[in-house]
């Protein structure tokens, strides 16, 4: 594919739904219009309309998230080359052609969430992108095992953990580089993975050309994009991104009261178990008393969804959806029912359960970054 | 003689990213900000923040900007920019 350069066009806007949260909608190469967030380095939301389109999320419509302005802007396939090194007996230096051509495919439908998707309805508001729902996709990812790939290079004894890195770097050099880990037995449990084709194409070069990690059941700030640097460490990495950044309050909730200290924290790690309706959409209107399908999407952190509820009241009464193809416990799953309603304003929620019991709940938590929301959503519909 | 390597030339392949277009809001202290708040990003990170946030959320920003990102900024500078921030956003 070739990602020549048209210059971004604008078109439209959208209303994320909180206070500040009007965007442009901008057009990138290689991506449809997709919602501004930031332009240097670039952040792109993907529109919520996209999740009613199907389970997997379009590769021209899958959400960006950088955090340093040196995006790479030009790469040469046939020279480029991943580096497994480090705490390693047999040091590796591949390049994409090695990694098709001497190991066994890999795929997995997972899905990339932001740590931060939602955090525009946050309240009290907290700082950092404030993203609506979009900051979250679902793909097919195909590529190498990290296991397989760790195997070859043989950690030594006293290996700990994997830092992953790629080739975006920050504007100034004393800012800390894009560096994220996994502990050793993480790394190489068979399921990490290292994708160079996403839903049966080559990475979007937004989305990371020509490699990156997926870390199936883990928030988007693991997926290292672009990756090109793997090493194997006697020692837990420090590294701003994992030390300081990315950081949750280390309790069951992952939730402080708002306002007070942050307390004790861990890394953030997996995803907690989420739903949405995507049809009908927000402000929609339906014929009363005429049956209409409500359907949408719910996923985890790898459990597995067990069950989606839909009260149409407001919480007060709930009924079982019907769950779509089961296309693997990281997947985003589908699920749709019928209603019929009275006219009049109505509140609909969706509520999952996963295979461990774990569910959302009903009124907000909040911790300082705003990670990880996940209370059941509401979608305010019309019915006349 | 082969025509292989011909064939095989690499090929670099490009992207490229649209101009920024944002611009800070008007206000005094706007153009201190200009020239130590959009050097290492786009300065609708600022404008993108939840609207009203207070001193202490610019004052918390500001600070993060030269602790953990080491923004090359003087403590005149940074008041400033704290003030019209606070001010201003
Ligand atoms: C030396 C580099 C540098 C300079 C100079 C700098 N920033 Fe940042 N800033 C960053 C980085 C890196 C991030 C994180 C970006 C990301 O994660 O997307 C950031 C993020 C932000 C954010 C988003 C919220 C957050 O906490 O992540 C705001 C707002 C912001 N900067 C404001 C400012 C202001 C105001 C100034 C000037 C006083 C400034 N920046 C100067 C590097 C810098």
């Amino acid at each position: 594919s070739s990602f020549d350069g048209r210059s971004a066009v604008w078109a439209e806007s959208a209303r994320l739904g909180f206070a500040n949260g009007d965007r442009p909608l901008v057009r990138y190469p290689g991506k449809r219009a997709l919602i501004e967030q930031t332009v240097r380095p670039p952040q792109l939301e993907t529109p919520f309309s996209v999740y009613d389109e199907g389970v997997l999320t379009p590769n021209d419509a899958f959400f960006v998230r950088y955090h340093l302005a040196g995006v790479p802007l030009s790469i040469d396939p046939e020279a480029f080359r991943l580096e497994v090194r480090g705490h390693v007996e047999t040091p590796l230096s591949l390049s994409l052609a090695d990694l098709k051509r001497d190991f066994e495919p890999v795929e997995i439908v997972a899905v990339n969430q932001c740590s931060g998707n939602s955090r525009g309805f946050v309240e009290p508001r907290v700082g950092g992108g404030q993203f609506g729902h979009g900051a979250m996709g679902n793909a097919r990812w195909r590529g190498v095992s990290l296991k397989t790939l760790l195997e070859k290079a043989g950690p030594k004894p006293g290996a700990l953990s994997v830092a992953f890195n790629g080739l975006d770097s920050p504007v100034a050099p004393e800012t800390p580089d894009f560096i994220k880990a996994l502990d050793l037995g993480h790394a190489g449990d068979g399921e990490v993975m290292l994708a160079y084709a996403m839903n049966g194409e080559d990475l979007p070069w937004l989305n990371g050309f020509p490699l990156r990690l997926v870390v199936p059941g883990c928030y988007g700030t693991y997926w290292v994009k672009h990756l090109n640097d793997i090493e194997v460490l006697d020692s837990d990495f420090s590294g701003f991104w994992m030390s300081s950044a990315y950081r949750i309050p280390d309790n069951d909730c992952v939730c402080v009261t708002p306002g007070a200290p942050k307390g004790a924290t861990r890394p953030i790690k997996r995803l907690n178990v989420r739903s949405f309706v995507t049809r009908p959409a927000e402000d929609a209107k339906v014929a009363a008393h005429v049956a209409f399908e409500v359907r949408g999407i719910a996923f985890d952190g790898g459990h597995g969804i067990e069950a989606v509820l839909l009260s149409a009241d407001d919480g007060a009464n709930w009924i079982a959806a019907r769950l779509g193809e089961d296309l693997g416990r990281y997947s985003f799953r589908e699920w749709r029912t019928e209603l019929s309603l009275r006219p009049g304003v109505h509140h609909l929620k969706s509520r999952a359960v996963n295979r461990a019991g774990q569910s959302q709940p009903l009124a907000p938590l909040w911790n300082h970054a705003g990670y990880m929301r996940h209370v059941v959503e509401t979608v305010r519909i019309e019915a006349v | 003689a082969s025509l292989a390597p011909a064939l095989c030339a690499a090929e670099t392949l490009t992207y490229s990213l649209p101009e920024e277009t944002a611009t800070l809001r008007a206000g005094p202290g706007q153009e201190t900000a200009q020239s130590n708040c959009a050097a290492c990003h786009s300065v609708d990170y600022i404008e993108r923040q939840p609207p009203k946030m207070g001193r202490a959320f610019w004052e918390g920003v500001v600070k993060k900007m030269i602790a953990s990102y080491h923004a090359q900024i003087d403590e005149p500078d940074a008041a400033a920019i704290v003030d019209y921030l606070a001010a201003t956003y």
